[in-house]
């Protein structure tokens, strides 16, 4: 277990919305709420899933919501910290840490939120290592680990339980409906997880990692260097293209955000086109007519001078965007983890081929 | 005839030109002074000599980034009140919350966080804390500040507790200047906040200004109504404007994107605005900028503005040029110039630095200066620096272009004779009579906006346009417009993702000529 410094925090802010393939939700207003928490002297710790017992308990934490809504109903810890506490009655037990759902996007910070509210530490590691749109995407669900119960906390004293569900499905149904009433954006407690189970089925070090994205674009920036080869190096990634956004079509289906993007090549692919499919993440990316990289391995989409990472919300007409691959976490390349967050759990009928093969 | 004024106040020049319907009849640059005003009487006094007719001109508009100066130097802030109306949500990010503590600690006079405001689907958030609006409206008399900043929660979309807080403002504090987020921005809850605040810290600037500038006018003996421009290349009444010093921060290059149009008669191009230091460049839409969409930090904060996409070159007439031959290789353009000072410092001029304004007289791109000062630079230096310039203006033009094709180019500025005729991705370049003054001649033909960005919900499409235009048209006829002449510039059209029952954001953006 170690200290967190408020730096840190801003680095996995960094990392963490470029781990959110497009996805996730913009980490700013989560950061400013910890900048707020340090400045009244509040320090998270950062706990190694192995220093778990096996019979402790984590919550599983994540704000949920449409983005937008987010924007002006400002996240704040006390929620957070409620839906946890919630949890704690339901259950009647003690929490021994909290862990993030997503590294990818705000809720990566979300945990250090409640934590900070709560003085818990926060595991390392999360169960998806990036971003992802529905509840099964998870390497607990990958595991068929029991997906209930659940809380849920509005801002104004509403508070859900969802004692039981069928299945993930129907656990993302009664849940989403439960967020659109109260406004769509509430705090989530997901199913609590035994230390064993964090430790045989989370994405561990998925925290430790995003801060480290963080740090390298940071330290490039300052170094006046390209940022974008400094994530490249840092996580063996691979540059999948780059160029000139051409066009945009969105729509909104079942709740997500689909669409694709054009973008037209610059520099070194210049007379080559790219198109990226996304639903609310980055799904697949096909070069010139040919499948090039498709989910589970991860497509971040940075601004090409910056390195900032671009939502899909966020994009838009002739940005200079660069499009980065980074390696999936392993659980989710097996053949079950292909089922949950492959091609095909996209509705794409292709078949899975890692870049890094 | 139609006569109109157009006066730019810039940080080194007052710009200013007459229009009489579709003609520059005068046109003149005059250097910036101190106390503004004094800068714009000269300008008119030079303007009325060229044209006697100015006397009778009916529109007097002027651009100017005074404003954003005296928020980026931190310098006439007025004290605010911070009033957010939106509890229980938001409380641990209170106004003022991602502001440089410079400045915060410069303007916040009071933070006020009350229950209220609203859901995306407009059903109320809590009931507004009327009673508490009360006893912070009585505070702020007692603590005597003049000026207050109120934000609700998605108040874009129903703007009623704003509303309500500014009536009471009215009757319990009757002379607060009090600006409503809802008439500044869009959703984004802390960044329409900040622009309120901003607003609000600059609003007795403002009325002074503005003031002095009628001021001016009266000294000049000319009668006509003044307007102000804003960022999106229209205007507003002066007295309208003053309440509203955050809509003109980014006049400036707006106002030559839009003159450069004019001047060209082009609607559909690029723009290449070449000056001393730098070059801007940006794309013009149905004859306006082509808005940047992400968030715009004025002195260290957040915000929303509406402000062009503009791609800004280290590339000037004043920039300096050294490479083989002179004093080092390899070749090096920039990025530091001499800026205003090019008159004594440049070769041509009789000083001792070479800028890429003497390769461009050596070359004969433009007679400027002493000719015979310049005549020995190598004749490969000269080809490099040109073969160089015409490479970063291609690459910045391709950068700004968002459709594949070649588009024509606009060259206005001091320096736009250093844009080459033929260049790459370019069908051709326009250069135009008056682009030294282009941004006055912007300023000249300003028209009125209205916007609108509203969520809507389970309506088809075109309807959800439709309704966002019809307010959005209202906007701009309330703002002064002539309905007759409201043309659409801008729709916009984003589904919203996890909200239910086919939620569109709709953005809708009109513009029409000034009534009268």
């Amino acid at each position: 277990m170690r200290p967190v410094t408020v730096e840190e925090i801003e680095s996995l802010a960094i990392g963490a919305w470029i781990l959110g393939t497009g996805g996730g939700g913009s980490p700013y207003l989560a950061l400013l709420n910890m900048r707020e928490l340090y400045d009244k002297g509040v320090v998270c710790r950062l706990m190694d899933a192995s220093e778990l017992a096996d019979d402790d308990l984590v919550a599983v934490c994540s704000n949920m919501g449409a983005p937008l809504v987010g924007q002006e109903r400002l996240t704040d810890p006390n929620t957070m910290a409620l839906a946890i506490t919630m949890m704690e009655e339901y259950l009647g037990r003690k929490f021994r840490a909290v862990m993030s759902l997503e590294i990818g996007g705000g809720n990566s910070i979300q945990p250090f939120m409640g934590a900070a509210m709560l003085d818990l530490p926060v595991v390392d590691g999360d169960c998806m290592g990036r971003a992802f749109p529905e509840a099964q995407m998870t390497s607990f669900a990958i595991h068929d680990l029991q997906m209930y119960p659940l809380t849920l906390a509005d801002v104004r004293d509403n508070a859900v339980v969802v004692a039981r569900a069928a299945s993930w499905k129907w656990m993302e149904r009664i849940s989403r409906k439960a967020c659109v009433e109260v406004g769509s954006i509430a705090s989530t407690c997901k199913a609590p997880r035994t230390g064993k189970e964090i430790k045989e089925c989370a994405i561990l070090g998925s925290t430790t990692k995003a801060i480290g994205i963080g740090q390298a674009v940071q330290a490039a920036r300052r170094a006046h260097r390209d940022p974008i080869e400094a994530v490249l190096e840092v996580e063996a990634g691979i540059k999948i293209f780059s160029g000139k956004i051409h066009d945009i079509a969105r729509r909104t289906t079942e709740g997500f955000l689909r669409g694709t993007a054009t973008i037209e090549g610059l520099d070194a692919f210049r007379g080559h086109v790219f198109k990226l499919a996304f639903q609310n993440e980055f799904a697949v990316g096909w070069l010139d007519g040919d499948p090039r990289v498709m989910t589970p391995d991860l497509i971040c989409v940075l601004d090409t001078v910056a390195g900032d990472a671009i939502g899909t919300e966020t994009l838009r007409y002739g940005q200079r965007v660069t499009v980065i691959a980074l390696p999936a976490p392993s659980i989710l390349l097996t053949p079950k983890g292909l089922e949950h967050v492959g091609p095909r759990a996209f509705g794409y009928d292709l078949d899975f081929r890692s870049v890094f093969a | 005839m139609r006569r109109r004024l157009g006066i730019d106040v810039g940080g080194t020049n007052t710009d200013a030109v007459l229009l009489e319907d579709d003609t520059v009849a005068a046109a003149v640059k005059t250097p910036t002074t101190p106390d503004v005003t004094t800068g714009i009487t000269r300008a008119l006094a030079a303007v009325v000599d060229q044209a006697p007719t100015a006397r009778e001109a009916q529109a007097v508009m002027i651009g100017t980034t005074h404003f954003t100066n005296a928020v980026v130097q931190r310098r006439d802030l007025g004290r605010v009140a911070g009033i957010r109306i939106g509890l229980p949500s938001g409380a641990s990010l209170p106004p003022f919350v991602d502001w440089p503590k410079d400045l915060a600690n410069l303007v916040r006079a009071d933070v006020v966080m009350l229950e209220g405001g609203h859901e995306f689907d407009g059903r109320p958030l809590v009931p507004f804390d009327t009673r508490g609006m009360r006893a912070a409206a009585r505070r702020i008399r007692e603590m005597g500040i003049r000026s207050v900043a109120v934000a609700a929660v998605f108040s874009p979309l129903n703007a009623s507790c704003e509303e309500e807080a500014a009536d009471i403002l009215r009757e319990e504090c009757p002379d607060v200047a009090v600006t409503l987020s809802h008439r500044l921005g869009r959703i984004g809850l802390l960044e329409r906040e900040n622009a309120a605040l901003l607003n609000a810290c600059l609003i007795e600037l403002a009325r002074t200004t503005t003031r002095a500038f009628a001021e001016a006018l009266r000294g000049s003996g000319i009668g006509a109504p003044l307007y102000l421009t804003q960022n999106d290349g229209t205007v507003m009444l002066a007295e309208v404007a003053e309440a509203y010093p955050v809509y003109s921060f980014a006049s400036g290059p707006t106002n030559s994107m839009r003159g450069a149009a004019f001047l060209s008669k082009r609607d559909e191009a690029l723009v290449i605005d070449v000056g001393g230091t730098t070059t801007d460049i940006g794309s013009l839409r149905q004859g306006f900028p082509r808005e940047a969409n992400s968030v715009v930090e004025i002195g260290g904060v957040r915000t929303l503005f509406r402000m062009p996409d503009l791609l800004s070159l280290g590339l000037g007439g004043g920039t300096l040029v050294s490479g083989p031959g002179v004093r080092r290789e390899p070749l090096t353009i920039g990025p530091t110039s001499v800026g205003y000072r090019l008159t004594e410092q440049a070769l041509v001029f009789g000083g001792d630095v070479l800028t890429v304004t003497d390769v461009a007289v050596a070359a004969g791109l433009i007679d400027l200066g002493d000719r015979t000062r310049v005549a020995s630079l190598p004749a490969a230096l000269i080809e490099a620096t040109l073969t160089r310039i015409r490479a970063m203006i291609e690459e910045g033009v391709d950068r700004m272009k968002t459709e594949a094709g070649d588009a024509p180019l606009i060259a206005v500025g001091g320096g736009s004779f250093l844009v080459p005729p033929r260049l790459a991705g370019v069908s051709e370049v326009l250069h135009v009579p008056h682009q030294a003054v282009a941004n006055a001649v912007g300023a000249a033909i300003a028209q009125v906006s209205g916007e609108v960005d509203q969520i809507f919900q389970d309506l088809p499409r075109d309807e959800a346009i439709a309704r966002a235009r019809g307010a959005a048209e209202d906007k701009a006829v309330a703002a002064g417009a002539d309905r007759a002449t409201i043309n659409v510039v801008e729709v916009e059209d984003l589904p919203l993702a996890y909200l239910p029952g086919n939620s569109l954001r709709t953005r809708v953006r009109v513009v029409g000529d000034i009534a009268g």
